[in-house]
């Protein structure tokens, strides 16, 4: 059985060692500068970025890879736009040709509405990438089964949702969350859905590896906060885990034996 | 000679390369990629490959995204 030290070492995905347990996305900020801010509060060591069409039209804001320092992070870039294992795959080659690395945050939507994956399509493109030599990340649903069945075509680590991308509900299935962490020996890291902090604490508690997230920080009110909350959830969170919490019951138990002046009434339904 | 260029139907100067074609635009070659109907161009080539009339061309990039 592992000790609380060994379960507060660091997360190791693939080939990559990080000390922090809190990936986080690029997206949705209102300016670059509190998205630089934010992203250092976080306290993460890997950043996912996506891939789009340059704007010839209108010279904008500019390159998102100019804005961080990205000697400070490890880049995850996603495949957001995906709605086929083929668009994915060549999304990946994209980030391999412009030398983002070999890590892939696999995405591919099968509902435009929900954003849940496909995992039909998710699985062939997994299959495809690991084989090709990317470490693929899968974003997932929350079901045991297809977890296994991308670990299985070569995923590094799986990453089941909480609840679906931007809707901010935390982790509405718990108890399957636990299961993939039952079922894998990968690393399972949360992404999708955590709205705040007591959430990512949730996902923690739970035994998962990490978190990743996106909305929760960059759509708060203050995101800069909101990051440094997310990084403190995330450490307590595993920390608790490590800790092993007590069990839950039913009926009280006091926290005061022996206590009192021997007047006491005996308590309980009898 | 005619191209599309990220969907929309652009003038170019006949047989320009990729690597050309970046200059022309302003863009660094490090901060892009370019896809020429479908087929990723690695940075390298981007100078020898010359591009044809009604070619699909991507140019792309990281942008932000979680």
């Amino acid at each position: 059985m592992k000790t609380a030290a060994d379960m507060t070492e660091d997360l190791v995905i693939g080939g990559h060692r990080f000390r922090s347990r809190l990936i986080v996305g690029t997206g949705k900020y209102p300016d670059p500068d509190v998205m630089r801010r934010a992203i250092d509060a976080s306290g993460a060591q890997m950043v996912t970025v996506a891939i789009g069409r340059v704007d010839l039209d209108r010279r904008g804001p500019g390159n998102i890879l100019d804005q961080l320092d990205w000697r400070r992070y490890t880049i995850l870039p996603n495949t957001a736009g995906a709605y086929s294992a083929r668009d994915a795959i060549r999304i990946a080659h994209l980030t391999r040709a412009a030398e983002l690395g070999d890590l892939i945050k696999l995405e591919v939507i099968g509902d435009q509405n929900t954003l849940l994956p496909d995992v039909v399509e998710l699985l062939r493109a997994t299959e495809e990438l690991a084989k090709d030599g990317f470490t693929v990340l899968p974003y997932t649903n929350d079901d045991p089964v297809m977890a296994k069945r991308l670990v299985e075509a070569g995923a590094a680590a799986v990453m089941p949702l909480a609840s679906p991308i931007g809707s901010g509900m935390g982790v509405v299935n718990p108890l399957n969350i636990q299961f993939i962490r039952e079922a894998v020996d990968v690393p399972v890291i949360v992404d999708a859905g955590v709205g705040t902090a007591s959430d990512a604490a949730v996902a923690m508690e739970l035994g998962v590896d990490g978190i990743l997230m996106n909305s929760g920080i960059a759509l708060a009110r203050d995101p800069v906060t909101m990051a440094q909350a997310m990084r403190l959830a995330v450490e307590a969170g595993r920390l608790a885990f490590a800790a092993g919490r007590m069990a839950e019951r039913r009926y009280a138990a006091t926290s005061s034996p022996g206590a009192g002046l021997g007047t006491r009434v005996t308590a309980g339904a009898g | 000679m005619k191209l599309v260029l990220n969907g929309k139907e652009r003038e170019v100067p006949d047989r320009i390369s990729a690597g050309g074609l970046l200059e022309v635009l302003g863009l660094k070659p490090e901060a892009v990629v370019v896809e020429r109907n479908e087929q990723v161009i690695p940075r390298s080539r981007l100078a020898e490959v010359a591009l044809a009339p009604g070619d699909q061309v991507e140019i792309i990039q990281a942008i932000a995204g979680g």
